[in-house]
């Protein structure tokens, strides 16, 4: 029965073809559901999950105090050498010398937000925060001191 | 050195005696092999003789870095190599070091693990499943599996800190506890899902068009799959049972109830209903382990400095693609001897010159389709 099994082909061909239009013509007449964000234009009620690894930061408090006692565990851990962690000696009021950061240098060009540095971190010094708009013109702008001018580390940070 | 003349001369004159013979490049640089892979197609009229595949267009040498980086950092590295499945990739290595240093991981860690692995793995098929519909001429499928692609992303973003390169497993278990969100956005997951996979089907599964470009095309008998090391859903198509998951549990998966998804007709179609099916079975999984991760440390506790005692160490896992080996030699240092990773990719491209000779060029696109290639992953 030839003409029978090509009829039949051609039924439920079309019929396939309506059932996936169907789905299409639903989302046609659905305009809500459709979830397709308007980025950058959204960018002042973008909010990023809290966890998001946009760059390494160091946060300090409202007396310009950290909590980085320069012991280079990040720069260890790091697989890319992104971090640079130079040192000095602070001369205690009883005369004794003590290690503390100088300078925290931090490569974001070669940085490929692992997350390692913050795992290995025993003080919870620099976290990773959530600012991933990065680009600039100028490749030397990427180079970036994360400690500020002036600060210190914090009391009781061992 | 292979050059393009060597090719043409050889061809020419041991392969094809004929008349009419044409050869043509496909790639490096072409939207359907979704990468670097460049194919050299020997054809006679508009039927494949030999296609010979190039590679190494984006080969970065992973496995001579990892000899540099030291146990812990050499984990991140390897979610780029199948970025789609980065997460099962860490899985391997992370489980590859425990092996090595006898670390005993949590069973929080454990369910955590397997709940993201199959997260990933339905990530993957629905990305496969949305590039194949685009490669065989629908474009709309893609919009809409990036659509519940997204809803894992942003589940991925919350607990691990990043949407692609994951980087959340840690030897001895994972980097952080999962997010408080956790749990209840994974089950609003399950829910749309379930919804949204019988669209797919009325989309394009049942779509007559799809299934004439699919069906009895790229015939793999299930010997050849074996002889060409092909694993994964390709294998599973031809119904060789290759789940490692069921055939060397790791983790939890032997705790759990899912089904081995096997075709036996061994086309295309076939290979592409065993990834839809096996979508379905990862839901089950997750609904079955997201009620009852137990509670505990998700982090066993290691040494800062990780030192394997000297000897090999091989462990393997399931990945989207197939079968992901992670072989370390140690010499006892902080740093691995050698490593080498036995990746799926690789093994099922070796069978597309062999399915494909004697079918027409415009099938070559679905066959490469269903075989699922992730180029990083081939190239390493």
């Amino acid at each position: 029965m030839f003409i029978k099994d090509y009829i039949s082909d051609v039924y439920k061909a079309a019929k396939s073809l309506l059932t996936g239009m169907k789905t299409t013509g639903y989302y046609f007449t659905h305009p809500k559901e459709i979830v397709t964000e308007q980025y950058p234009d959204n960018r002042d009620t973008l909010k990023m999950a809290e966890r998001f690894r946009g760059e390494v930061i160091m946060p300090h408090d409202e007396n310009n105090e950290h909590a980085c006692t320069g012991c280079t565990a990040c720069e260890l851990a790091c697989p890319n050498a992104t971090i640079k962690v130079i040192t000095k000696f602070d001369i205690s009021p009883e005369g004794k010398k003590k290690k503390a950061l100088d300078t925290f240098v931090y490569h974001l060009e070669l940085c490929t937000m692992c997350g390692l540095c913050v795992e290995a971190c025993p003080t919870s010094a620099i976290k990773m925060g959530n600012n991933f708009e990065h680009s600039v013109f100028d490749r030397s702008k990427l180079l970036k001191t994360l400690n500020n001018e002036g600060s210190k580390i914090r009391e009781g940070v061992e | 050195m292979y050059t393009e003349t060597q090719i043409l001369k050889e061809t020419s004159t041991s392969l094809l005696n004929g008349e009419g013979e044409l050869v043509i490049n496909v790639g490096p640089q072409h939207p359907a092999t979704h990468g670097v892979l460049h194919l050299v197609i020997t054809l006679n009229g508009e039927t494949i003789k030999k296609i010979e595949p190039h590679l190494g267009y984006i080969h970065r040498s992973i496995e001579k870095m990892c000899e540099s980086l030291t146990y812990r950092q050499f984990i991140y590295v390897t979610s780029r190599m199948d970025y789609l499945s980065a997460h099962i990739n860490n899985h391997a290595c992370a489980m590859a070091v425990e092996k090595a240093m006898q670390i005993e991981v949590p069973q929080r860690a454990q369910y955590i693990r397997v709940i993201l692995d199959e997260l990933t793995r339905i990530a993957s098929h629905e990305l496969w499943w949305g590039a194949l519909a685009m490669d065989v001429g629908a474009f709309t499928p893609f919009f809409y599996a990036f659509r519940e692609r997204e809803t894992i992303t942003d589940i991925m973003e919350e607990t691990c800190g990043a949407r692609l390169t994951m980087n959340y497993m840690v030897p001895g278990g994972v980097m952080a506890d999962i997010h408080p969100n956790f749990q209840q956005r994974v089950k609003d997951f399950i829910k749309l899902f379930k919804k949204n996979v019988d669209e797919y089907d009325d989309l394009v599964t049942g779509n007559v068009i799809f299934q004439n470009r699919l069906k009895n095309v790229g015939y793999l008998s299930p010997e050849d799959a074996i002889s060409y090391g092909c694993s994964g859903p390709v294998a599973r198509g031809s119904g060789v049972k290759s789940d490692i998951r069921k055939i060397a549990p790791y983790d939890i998966y032997n705790q759990v109830q899912f089904d081995e998804v096997l075709e036996t007709a061994g086309d295309s179609f076939a290979r592409y209903l065993v990834r839809v099916k096996e979508m379905r079975q990862s839901i089950s999984i997750i609904e079955q382990l997201i009620d009852n991760i137990p509670e505990g440390e998700f982090q066993a506790k290691t040494k800062a400095v990780l030192k394997p005692p000297k000897g090999e160490f091989y462990t393997r896992v399931e990945t989207a693609r197939g079968e992901l080996g992670v072989y370390i030699v140690s010499e006892g240092g902080t740093t691995p001897y050698r490593i080498k990773f036995r990746s799926p990719g690789f093994s099922n491209l070796s069978a597309l010159d062999h399915i494909s000779r004697g079918s027409k060029i415009g099938d070559l696109m679905a066959t490469m389709g269903t075989l699922d290639l992730v180029i990083p992953d081939i190239d390493r």
